[in-house]
């Protein structure tokens, strides 16, 4: 089978589980329930070859619901063929650990837990894994603020808000040169 | 029979013997084998492993010594980012130092964050260690920590370093002298 007869026949494979497939630039997208997550790694594991996951990702869409979206990478080493998977979930619900079906996704879902707070039911070891543990926040939401927040846990780490200085400096759109497009200080006024 | 008794002036050790402040010979030792605690923790410890190396050869300044037991070395090189979970060990390394002890904060991170005004880099480290020199630069080049190390030799030279450190002894000796 070459990766292009596996891809199409995917869409029969997943039959009802599938939500939306999304094509862009050859890159092939399905989304799908957190319910079904499961079932269908383990057919893209064990039947269809995706040997290799290369990442997983989370999206906070605050605002909207449900809030998150959690993206699994996958690849297939054998066929050379990339698949996608989305699926989104709520606020407070808790989306099933892959980490048995591909090892990696331990530490990956570990870092989502630790930058999202996505809770990932049947993780053999869910403990952060960048920042230390009793740190309070959960630093990439979007209602967190880039400067951070204080915090204390004594003999362990501190944390303090960082000085903006009327930042973030975002690049702006033009053919101006650097100091220009990238100022390191803004006028008050603006 | 006249007994032989030695005299004061001996002239076998002429030329072997120097008068100095005790001060003077202090700083004159430590700051020629400031034996530097790496602490490396990002990019900058590339460019602290490339002063070490033979092109810059901080050998020539006496530093040369690179410690990686905090109880043996006399000047940290904070050589990169610090983050928050980094800090406090940071701080217990620095803790661990003997005294007389100093603190290079080398690049733009460890003098003030650098670009990373982030949750989770300390805003410099001089926020929890007493920074004797600062290093500009993203990283520095190795010019600039010997530069450094220079700034820092000389802040040495000039310490009153006996008295400030013996108080209760320079003050005894001064009594026995006046």
């Amino acid at each position: 089978m070459t990766g292009k007869e596996l891809l199409d026949s995917l869409g029969k494979l997943f039959g009802a589980k599938l939500q939306a497939t999304t094509e862009f630039r050859g890159e092939t997208t399905y989304t799908i329930l957190s319910s079904d997550l499961r079932e269908v790694a383990k057919l893209c594991r064990y039947d269809l070859s995706f040997d290799y996951l290369i990442d997983i990702t989370s999206i906070d869409n605050a605002g909207e619901e449900p809030r998150f979206e959690i993206v699994y990478e996958l690849y297939s080493m054998t066929l050379a063929v990339h698949l996608r998977l989305k699926l989104k979930i709520g606020e407070d619900e808790t989306v099933d650990t892959v980490s048995d079906i591909w090892p990696t996704a331990n530490w990956h879902e570990r870092e989502i837990y630790d930058m999202m707070g996505i809770k990932f039911k049947g993780h053999p070891d869910l403990r952060r894994i960048l920042m230390w543990d009793g740190y309070p926040f959960f630093p990439l939401r979007k209602e967190f603020p880039l400067e951070g927040l204080p915090s204390e846990m004594p003999d362990v780490a501190f944390t303090k808000s960082a000085p903006l200085e009327g930042g973030p400096f975002v690049t702006q759109p033009s053919t101006a040169i650097a100091k220009f497009r990238e100022p390191r200080a803004r006028p008050p006024e603006l | 029979m006249a007994e032989q008794r030695a005299t004061a002036y001996d002239s076998k050790v002429e030329g072997n013997v120097i008068f100095t402040r005790l001060d003077a010979a202090f700083n004159w030792v430590r700051k020629n084998s400031l034996w530097p605690m790496p602490m490396g923790l990002a990019c900058c410890a590339i460019e602290l492993m490339a002063t070490a190396a033979s092109r810059f050869d901080i050998a020539r300044f006496g530093a040369e010594v690179m410690r990686f037991s905090p109880r043996q070395c006399d000047v940290m090189i904070v050589a990169g980012t610090v983050t928050y979970k980094m800090a406090l060990a940071v701080k217990r390394i620095y803790e661990q130092m003997p005294e007389p002890k100093y603190v290079i904060a080398m690049g733009a991170c460890a003098s003030t964050g650098g670009m990373y005004r982030s949750y989770a880099v300390l805003q410099g480290i001089d926020q929890l260690l007493p920074v004797d020199v600062y290093i500009s630069g993203c990283p520095p080049r190795p010019e600039a920590l010997l530069a450094g190390l220079m700034k820092l030799q000389e802040k040495i030279d000039g310490e009153k370093s006996f008295a400030a450190q013996k108080p209760e002894l320079t003050k005894r000796l001064l009594d026995v002298a006046t």
